[in-house]
């Protein structure tokens, strides 16, 4: 096989080939849907507002990625948005400068995440049950920060960093986008992507191997934390107010779910952040093309069923089977049953 | 001491020392009356923490519980408003779903080989969907037989009312702890808990017992959403969000193992006990916000997850019953 074909391969993958049919759908259905314009010196368009919307998921998505490339999972990401929006909140309502509420909000995310980290690499706690916990105490925390209340402000430049532009782009997709080839870099230009691989297939091999992977974890989770706090910083920005009951509701499963449809594996020891954040961007694209195709909004929910059921279809073993017998032949290894 | 029972001794003494010290602030909270609310506003909940237990003794998660909840409450409103059905007939076409709902998540785990975590995840969305499209309003019920239910009571000294949900969560809570600790089924859960594998090679039909775990969980947030339908009388689609961590909080608090392989019913019952007593508590309390209930109940859940992973660590120390982390 020559190169060119190597790297034309991911473009060629499952889930870009389904992103385009599903903007393909949305093109039928909504003729108008790729129109992009320009106007108060910003881009308008449907596929922009698909960008715009899909951010924070997308952000979720990048820590969530790394989570669960060491066979973990983070449930409490959304409980941390609203942490990290009630705290910026009520600081911009105290008048605060902008550069005290953003360093506060995205350390409280970050402590969360440390949280989490400690308690699933130091206590040895399944990382299902430790993020549960900051999954049900988190609102908590964040209606004590808020006081129950919905705060709402009118700092305009905390609203920049939710509703303003940057060259024409909406500042939630230029942060999702630095924080993704950020992200991708440090992980593949560097061992750090091998060393969460490692952890991932055996955590107990990689320690024998001389991986320091307790304080790995702890600064994974961290991370997840922080993407966690940025994502919950837009939001609120983007309504000016915290709501701590229903900020980022549901989005740890809309997180989860675009990274298992980008790809990577919920067993751990795979993964692909740049894929994870194109299964954000499906989901949003289907939420999208839901609203536009005039079907009434709940049936959101229903297709996101069907399309988690078809991926597991898809992703188990028997199918696989069929589908890898004809290249695991070709190579030489054939451990496999005939 | 048997080191087995320890964390239910523990979840016991902390119930008591909890309930003793609300007492001693609020002389008011030892009364029957007090404890047939209890029993009447956890009913749902207690009976859905019943199939919880089971799915997670087994080692598994049932996260789709909150949402067969909204589903049944839905659709029984449905049925007897729109088509006019008996509630009695209403129920049993409710709890057919339902089961077969759950026994749909349990195949697909077991024949599909993915994690529990995130066919039932699937299942919430679809039954949350599902309850949607039924119906986006609140429905309520002003069946005579809905009336007849919430005005039968049985009267106990003091002035309590043990209700008929609360009975009807303790009738659960019974022959679930029957099931799961007197039956060839039951010994089959902690089988399938301790190692499947194992289980496997011992000859427990992992596949059978699988969907039939399932199956019950569901059949049971069923029954809770039928007894939710009851205590409030309607159907709502958005209704026990969030139900499934209530549930699945009174599970751990209660002791049982999150690893699967561990646990008691009547634990379950006290967890359930546990968190209606936070609640309780707040109320009776009057300045304190509603949010605390969430803190208390998370600290409560630390708590008991770092005790877990002491006992286990001593218990692996001391005894054989060896099982792989990963």
């Amino acid at each position: 096989m020559n190169r060119r074909v190597l790297k034309l391969r991911p473009l060629l993958s499952p889930q870009i080939i389904a992103l385009l049919l599903i903007l393909l759908l949305n093109w039928i259905l909504f003729p108008g849907f790729f129109n992009i314009s320009w106007q108060n010196g910003r881009f308008f368009g449907s596929l922009i507002d698909v960008l715009n919307r899909g951010a924070p998921v997308a952000i979720l998505a990048v820590g969530m990625t790394t989570v669960i490339a060491t066979k973990g999972v983070d449930l409490s990401v959304g409980a941390v948005m609203a942490v990290a929006g009630a705290a910026a909140a009520t600081l911009a309502t105290g008048g605060f400068p902008l550069p005290v509420i953003l360093l506060t909000s995205l350390a409280l995310g970050l402590l969360c995440g440390l949280w989490n980290g400690l308690l699933v690499a130091v206590l040895d706690i399944q990382p299902f049950v430790a993020t549960l916990v900051l999954m049900v105490a988190g609102r908590g925390l964040a209606q004590l920060i808020t006081e129950g209340h919905i705060v709402t402000f009118n700092d305009p430049a905390l609203s920049f960093v939710g509703t303003g532009a940057f060259f024409g782009v909406p500042m939630a997709v230029i942060i999702a986008l630095c924080l993704v080839v950020a992200t991708h870099f440090a992980l593949r230009r560097t061992a750090i992507g091998l060393f969460i691989e490692a952890i991932g297939t055996n955590r107990s091999a990689a320690n024998y191997a001389g991986l320091k992977s307790q304080a790995l974890l702890i600064a994974i989770y961290g991370f997840s934390g922080l993407c966690a706090g940025i994502a919950g910083l837009i939001v609120t920005a983007d309504i000016k107010g915290a709501d701590a009951n229903n900020a980022g509701l549901w989005l740890e499963l809309d997180a989860i779910l675009a990274v298992v449809i980008g790809g990577t594996s919920l067993l751990g020891g795979r993964f692909s952040v740049v894929m994870s954040v194109v299964g954000a961007i499906i989901i949003q694209a289907m939420n999208t093309g839901i609203l536009v195709s005039g079907l009434p909004p709940q049936f959101n929910l229903v297709v996101k069923a069907g399309v988690i059921l078809a991926i597991l279809i898809l992703q188990s073993g028997q199918v696989k089977d069929i589908f890898s017998s004809t290249r695991k032949a070709a190579t030489a290894t054939s451990l496999d049953k005939p | 001491m048997n080191l087995r029972y320890r964390p239910l001794i523990a979840t016991l003494v902390i119930f008591v020392l909890a309930y003793a010290l609300c007492v001693s602030q609020f002389p008011g909270m030892w009364s029957t009356r007090v404890l047939g609310n209890f029993l009447t506003d956890n009913a749902f909940l207690g009976i859905a923490a019943v199939g919880v237990t089971f799915v997670i003794i087994s080692g598994g998660i049932d996260l789709s519980i909150g949402a067969v909840i909204g589903f049944t409450g839905v659709l029984v409103a449905v049925l007897i408003n729109g088509l006019g059905f008996h509630p009695l007939l209403a129920f049993a076409v409710a709890l057919g779903v339902a089961t077969l709902f759950g026994a749909a998540m349990g195949a697909f785990i077991q024949y599909l080989q993915v994690p529990a975590f995130i066919v039932t995840l699937a299942g919430m969305f679809l039954a949350r969907g599902g309850a949607s499209i039924l119906s986006q309003d609140s429905i309520p019920i002003s069946h005579p037989f809905y009336k007849a239910i919430s005005a039968l009571y049985i009267q106990m000294p003091g002035g309590g009312r043990m209700s008929t949900i609360g009975l009807l969560m303790l009738l659960t809570f019974a022959i679930g702890a029957l099931v799961l600790h007197r039956t060839k089924f039951g010994s089959y859960v902690y089988a399938l808990g301790g190692n499947v594998n194992s289980a496997m090679l011992m000859g427990v039909p992992v596949a059978r017992t699988t969907i039939t775990i399932y199956a019950i969980s569901s059949f049971l947030a069923g029954l809770a959403g039928i007894v939710f339908s009851l205590y409030t009388s309607a159907g709502y689609s958005l209704a026990a969000v969030g139900v499934e961590l209530d549930a699945i909080a009174a599970v751990v608090i209660g002791g049982t193992m999150l690893t699967g392989g561990y646990g008691f019913m009547l634990g379950t019952f006290i967890g359930v006990m546990l968190q209606g007593l936070v609640q309780t508590y707040i109320v009776f309390d009057g300045t304190l916000n509603s949010w605390w209930t969430k803190i208390v109940i998370g600290l409560l859940l630390f708590v008991f997850i770092v005790l877990q992973r002491l006992v286990f660590r001593t218990a692996r120390r001391s005894g054989p019953q060896r099982k792989t982390v990963s």
